[in-house]
């Protein structure tokens, strides 16, 4: 399978991307690591005229702390998550969601920022932006702005990114210390997308739930963060009676496709059942 | 389509080249460049056996494009051996412990696993096994590909490997 024809740009800086999708319009892409792009320009479901390869801008790569916050650069490969010190100290979660994406392979070359950006609901990495209520820092002709991963996503392939802007950053708010996490998929193999996965976060004071987010991966157009679901949860002890609560309350808004993952109830199903894994993990990791 | 003008290294040689941009690295590899050692599986960047090592990241190469290799220093199948001739302790593993039968997704194998014992020189076989999850066997049941590695690690780390005197 060979991509049709494009022309190939590799500018040194964020500037100068902005300025070449302002006079290229609608047919220029960017491209990070290609790892679902090319998949895409391979069956022809894209065809950019123009690609523009982003990974030569140093300004787009790292990870760093800023105040109470965390900033990972757009073009931050998963390898370099699942290696970061830093997010293994206050974001174990992403590294969690990380080496549950693709393969080594895929990981070297898939970047946070495509990943973000693409729009596939079988993406993991939005869900659980939702769920840490991280926020994208867009760059276009007009500047910069920033969306949160709640407000980001339209529909399959259908997000707030205009076609002259791209992704430069994601930020997210350092969690407390001491907080729960969980990221559970089920996949039918490594390397494949979620039947259904599912993000928590949590603070426990005592034997109390404090705070709780949930984000749902791949049973719906887009991710979902399961705003009730997280609710039902908050001020009780996580006892059975509050976790159906909240599993009837997350598998209440999912609307996951039929297909070679499933009939649609069972994907329904398997989101509850990842998202009481995910939150018994993190009930046993949460110590406040 | 205008071609576009790349330099790299590949085997430790300087290489310069006109691609198309739409060229993948696999197909540059194996037709401009004459390198068939590494072999196209799925196309699809499922099976692995495209797998070449680019600035110490195994990569898929039919999920990248030759323009973006500018620059880059590439280790395909023809550059792992030792630079007299013998085999580098990896592909003597896979010879020593049948880590191979068709030899279809060995290339990838070996550059994978190459790969993983830089990163980790002393890999248990779950490591092994999540290693090199990215790259499909349709022979082997994977066993000996496993027991390839542990022998190459072994003998790279000159720690005794017991299956090897069998
Ligand atoms: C075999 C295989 C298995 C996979 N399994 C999984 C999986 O289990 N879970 C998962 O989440 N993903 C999976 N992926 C996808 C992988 O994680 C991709 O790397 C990721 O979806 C896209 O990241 P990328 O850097 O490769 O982006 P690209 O493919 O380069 O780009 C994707 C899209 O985002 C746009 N884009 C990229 N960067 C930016 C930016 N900074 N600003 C604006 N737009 C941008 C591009 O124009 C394009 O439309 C898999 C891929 C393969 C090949
Ligand atoms: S041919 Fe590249 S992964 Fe299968
Ligand atoms: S030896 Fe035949 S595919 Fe691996």
């Amino acid at each position: 399978m060979i991509p049709g024809t494009f022309e190939y740009y590799r500018p040194d800086s964020v500037a100068s991307v902005v300025a070449l999708l302002a006079k290229l319009g609608d047919d220029a892409r960017p491209l990070a690591g290609g790892q679902s792009l090319i998949a895409m320009m391979k069956t022809r479901l894209a065809s950019p005229e123009h690609l523009i390869d982003l990974s030569a801008i140093a300004e787009l790569h790292g990870i760093r702390e800023q105040g109470n916050d965390i900033i990972i650069g757009a073009m931050t490969t998963q390898h370099e998550l699942i290696a970061s010190e830093l997010l293994a100290k206050y974001l174990p979660i992403i590294r969690e969601t990380s080496l549950v994406i693709a393969d080594p392979q895929i990981r070297y070359k898939g970047t946070l920022g495509g990943n973000v950006a693409n729009g596939d609901p079988g993406n993991d990495m939005p869900a659980l932006m939702q769920c840490l209520d991280a926020s994208y820092q867009l760059v276009g002709p007009k500047g910069e702005r920033e969306v949160a991963a709640r407000a980001f996503y339209n529909g399959a392939y259908d997000t707030a990114l205009q076609a002259d802007e791209i992704v430069s950053a994601v930020r997210i708010g350092k969690p407390v210390a001491g907080h729960g996490y969980g990221y559970e998929k089920l996949k039918r193999k490594i390397g494949d997308y979620a039947t259904a996965a599912a993000a928590v976060m949590i603070t426990m004071s005592v034997a109390t739930c404090t705070s709780a987010s949930i984000g749902l991966t791949n049973v719906s157009e887009t991710p979902l963060w399961a705003e009730a679901a997280g609710k039902a949860l908050v001020g009780t002890q996580l006892d059975e009676a509050s976790i159906a609560k909240a599993v009837a309350a997350a598998e209440a808004i999912t609307n996951p496709a039929s297909d070679m993952r499933g009939p649609a109830e069972y994907r329904t199903k398997m989101a509850g059942i990842m998202l009481r894994r995910a939150l018994e993990r993190a009930k046993s990791r949460a110590h406040g | 389509m205008a071609k576009t003008h790349i330099t790299l290294s590949i085997n430790g040689n300087e290489v310069e080249a006109l691609v198309e941009p739409r060229t993948l690295l696999i197909h540059f590899l194996r037709e401009q460049q004459n390198l068939t050692g590494a072999h196209i599986g799925c196309d699809t960047g499922h099976c692995g056996a495209c797998t070449v090592e680019i600035d110490g990241m195994s990569v898929k190469s039919c999920m990248t494009f030759a323009v973006q290799a500018q620059g880059a220093h590439i280790t395909t199948i023809e550059g792992v051996a030792n630079p007299d001739g013998t085999l580098s302790a990896l592909q003597e593993g896979f010879r020593m412990m049948h880590g191979l039968q068709c030899g279809y997704c060995t290339p990838g194998m070996i550059l994978r696993a190459h790969r993983l014992l830089q990163e980790n020189p002393t890999p248990s076989e779950e490591e092994i096994r999540f290693g090199i999850a990215g790259n499909l066997c349709r022979c082997t049941g994977y066993v000996n590909i496993v027991k390839a590695i542990q022998y190459a690690a072994a003998k790279i780390n000159g720690t005794p490997f017991l299956e090897a005197a069998q």
